[in-house]
């Protein structure tokens, strides 16, 4: 991408920013200019310092050292009143944050007004408003419709009203944390295409991400961010996915690869399977996971994986149809069945599903288990044998934590990850079910994540892969099949699949060639 | 049947549910006001006896009329913004801090009471609010007496349901508090003060909350005794569910439970004395717990009501 011209002006600049919680750094010096009409990726692995760095600049966080300073009128640079995001939305800077920040129970309109008329006003002047919206839609491309509640728009349509209240207070700075989280590969597209129109027209705009592939296909320039600090900072074009990596987890990087398997015979399998309802519900959901492959279930958040992935875990009563595990049919069985029958879950909210967090380590990597005899005599627990055995798995699985007794709530994504990952596949079980098992997590943490899963793989175990990410899929899985709108699809080896086809089946085009 | 055919179309029965219903209508929205920003207001039992108080104790003490309502504004308003401080700020259970500010104001309420006046057997009156006589509407036949002879304190009370309904809907402010109670975030990063927002609607909800309690001592009964509020605080909170945290549907709640209990009192006295009076007092309760049930499944809860807000907490 042309990036602009090199007499652009810096419009925001950090100066040395530091920003301590504690004991941790979340930033340390760090600096970092922005020019008009450029689109600035600041890429970091989770803990980075990112998303802290943004919500210094827009106000939410007092920075304990450095400013920010901002494009003022006369053309001169102007220190930013720290702390106020009304300072900062007066000074232009808009942000979209990575949970929205708005108000589900007011239309699309009213969340965009909110804030732009004074309190004290006794009517509020709807019809300018509505026009300069028109106009702006219009020239952005950016269309939502206006009055609906903000509860029955799509997750896109949310994003586009984010992007919309900044541009409707006429922001020169746009700052996006995470925008493509939650958007299908179609929706990502659009809305870079419209980001790099925006920027045409002299919008700075700063976007968070840890994928890759989007800093290098959409931004100007790239600023890394490590622990904290700022490592790199270099124009995209001329530097590869590669280097940026390395930058980002400062080791170098060995990729995971799938070897060649042999699935065995079937293992687990579901036959016109309906449960849940709502928007989750699935329907005539069938699959024949085999032992010794990876199955992967594509598919945007909210089209039922939710819903599948508790049926295969026992939470969930079908409501029609059956499950077999090695041909015996599995009638109403309940989560702890599953588990003694073999079913390891990773589940796709690990915080809330995944542990307990006021119980420790070593609690929480035995939980699974706590009727084993190993675990418990007499129905007394036998806590020196569990923290001995908690000992060896997070030395096995490399969890980093002050010791096994400290609660696990204290631990990273990442190391929460590690001991829902130690606990379930320590125990060998016959089908593994992951559900968006690298959701959030870091590079370093997520090819972690994949070497286990094809080490249980390579064992003989069954895995159920439910992700949204197109490259762990097509990396890991045998066979892929993608779920919408609660019906399955059949499942195609991968060979035989390519992103594009994928990512249009996910939006719900089923047609072969559909463009 | 006869009997209660007779209550409803009974003139008396209608002005006796207005009456009744106007200390909730001033509750039921001062509540509302406190929820749609968020925050669950359990002092207003004590801030209805605390209004109750301070008006009839203006009076009283000679201050006049409206000078008794605007002394039991600013006595709602202040034990309004103790929870505000306690709740919103310091984020301390909602629960609690309500519960707390009930006792306190109501203690505090009897203290002052008793130390004024520490020999009196029988509550002193006061020249209370009269009836308002509007021309023509006052003479309708009918509907002049059943709608229009009631006091300034009532019209007050529907003037307030209308006014806080425009605020709520047409409003930036009324936008802002509805945002807030959903999701603070929303207004925080357009620039606006969480807490500001919600402690200013807890103050005026609660002022407003207070009114209902002078109404009592003002206008219903001309004297202030104990234990008078008796219950109508929380038959507010029950209402404001009800009403979906809605003016208009709020209003109407208030007045099905003023029919109610007026008609419970003259069933009690038709029917005669072979069921026992408690069996009516339980009726309108008893109503109104159906009545929640029926409603209150579907009932749109304000997201982030109950939810304290801290900065920068993600």
């Amino acid at each position: 991408m042309a990036p602009p011209a090199n007499d652009a002006l810096v419009l925001l600049r950090l100066e040395g920013i530091t920003k301590r919680f504690g004991a941790l750094t979340a930033n340390g010096d760090v600096s970092l200019d922005l020019r008009q009409g450029e689109i600035l990726a600041l890429l970091g692995e989770n803990g980075a310092g990112k998303t802290t760095l943004m919500i210094i600049l827009f106000g939410h966080y007092v920075a304990d050292e450095g400013q920010v300073l901002v494009l003022g009128p006369g053309g001169a640079l102007e220190e930013l009143e720290p702390g106020s995001p009304h300072a900062a939305l007066d000074a232009g800077i808009g942000m979209v944050h990575q949970h929205f920040t708005l108000a589900e129970n007011l239309s699309a309109f009213d969340n965009i007004l909110l804030g732009t008329e004074p309190l004290s006003a006794i009517k509020s002047a709807r019809l300018p408003a509505r026009k300069k919206l028109d106009e702006l839609m219009a020239r952005s491309g950016l269309v939502v419709n206006l009055d609906t509640r903000i509860s029955n728009l799509s997750v896109g349509e949310k994003q586009r009203v984010e992007i919309l209240k900044a541009l409707y207070r006429d922001a020169r700075g746009l700052v996006l944390d995470e925008p493509t989280a939650v958007l299908t590969p179609q929706e990502s597209k659009t809305l870079f295409a419209t980001l790099t129109k925006l920027a045409g027209d002299g919008l700075g705009i700063i976007f968070i991400s840890h994928k890759l592939a989007e800093v290098m296909a959409s931004s100007h320039r790239v600023a890394v961010l490590r622990g904290g600090r700022k490592v790199a900072d270099l124009p995209t074009e001329g530097s590869s996915q590669r280097q940026l990596a390395e930058l980002m987890v400062g080791y170098e990087i060995t990729e995971t690869v799938r070897e060649p398997g042999t699935p065995g015979a079937p293992l687990f399998v579901l036959t016109g399977v309906a449960a849940g309802h709502g928007r989750d519900a699935i329907s005539d959901v069938s699959l024949d996971l085999r032992a010794g492959e990876i199955l992967g279930i594509a598919g945007v958040s909210g089209n039922g994986q939710t819903t599948l992935a508790r049926v295969v875990s026992g939470l969930e009563t079908v409501s029609a149809g059956k499950l077999m595990l090695e041909g015996d049919e599995l009638g109403q069985v309940s989560a702890r069945q599953m588990i003694d029958i073999g079913l390891a879950r990773i589940p796709e909210d690990r915080h809330h599903d995944g542990i307990v967090g006021a119980m420790t380590v070593s609690e929480n990597l035995a939980i699974e288990g706590i009727r084993k005899p190993e675990n418990q005599r007499f129905g007394m627990l036998r806590f020196s044998a569990m923290r001995e055995r908690a000992k060896g798995l997070i030395k096995a699985y490399d969890i980093r934590c002050q010791s096994e007794a400290s609660p696990a709530r204290l631990l990273s994504g990442g190391n929460i990850q590690k001991i829902v990952l130690a606990r379930t596949l320590e125990t060998e079980p016959k089908v593994v079910l992951a559900a968006q098992p690298s959701r959030g997590l870091d590079v370093g943490a997520t090819s972690d994540v994949h070497k286990r899963l094809l080490a249980a793989r390579a064992r003989g175990a069954g895995v159920i892969l439910i992700s949204e990410d197109l490259d762990e899929l097509m990396r890991l899985s045998d066979r892929i099949a993608v779920i919408h709108r609660g019906h399955l699809s059949q499942a195609e080896p991968t060979e035989d699949l390519d992103r594009g086809k994928l990512g249009l089946r996910m939006a719900g085009h089923d047609g072969e060639e559909a463009a | 049947m006869i009997e209660i055919l007779d209550i409803l179309v009974s003139e008396n029965f209608w002005a006796a549910s207005l009456r009744i219903a106007t200390p909730l209508i001033f509750g039921v929205i001062g509540a509302l006001i406190c929820e749609r920003a968020g925050v669950l207001n359990l002092g207003i039992e004590g801030i209805f006896t605390a209004g109750a108080m301070a008006g009839w104790m203006a009076v009283w003490l000679g201050a006049g009329l409206w000078g008794g309502v605007l002394v039991a504004a600013l006595a709602g308003g202040l034990f309004g913004l103790l929870h505000a401080i306690l709740t919103v700020p310091l984020g301390l259970s909602q629960h609690v801090s309500g519960i707390g500010v009930t006792l306190f104001a109501t203690s505090l309420s009897y203290f002052i009471y008793r130390t004024a006046l520490p020999d009196v057997s029988s509550p002193p009156r006061i020249e209370a609010f009269q009836p308002l006589d509007i021309p023509i509407l006052s003479d309708l036949p009918f509907i002049g007496p059943a709608l229009f002879q009631q006091t300034s304190l009532t019209f007050l009370a529907l003037i307030l349901v209308l006014a806080t309904g425009y605020v709520l809907y047409r409003t930036p402010l009324g936008l802002a508090i509805q945002a807030v109670g959903d999701n603070p975030s929303a207004v925080e990063s357009q620039g606006l003060s969480v807490y500001g927002l919600r402690m200013g609607a807890v103050v005026v909800g609660s002022s407003i909350m207070a009114l209902g309690g002078a109404f009592l001592t003002m206008s219903a009964f001309d004297a202030f005794f104990f234990g008078m509020v008796n219950g109508r605080g929380w038959i507010c909170i029950a209402l404001t569910v009800f009403a979906s945290w809605r003016p208009g549907k709020a209003l109407i709640g208030a007045l099905l439970f003023g029919a109610f209990d007026a008609f419970q009192v003259r069933l009690q006295t038709e029917v005669g004395s072979f069921i026992p009076g408690q069996v009516f007092l339980m009726m309108p309760y008893i109503l109104s717990i159906i009545a929640l049930i029926v409603v209150a499944r579907k009932a749109d809860y304000p997201r982030a009501l109950l939810v304290p807000y801290f900065r920068g907490q993600r």
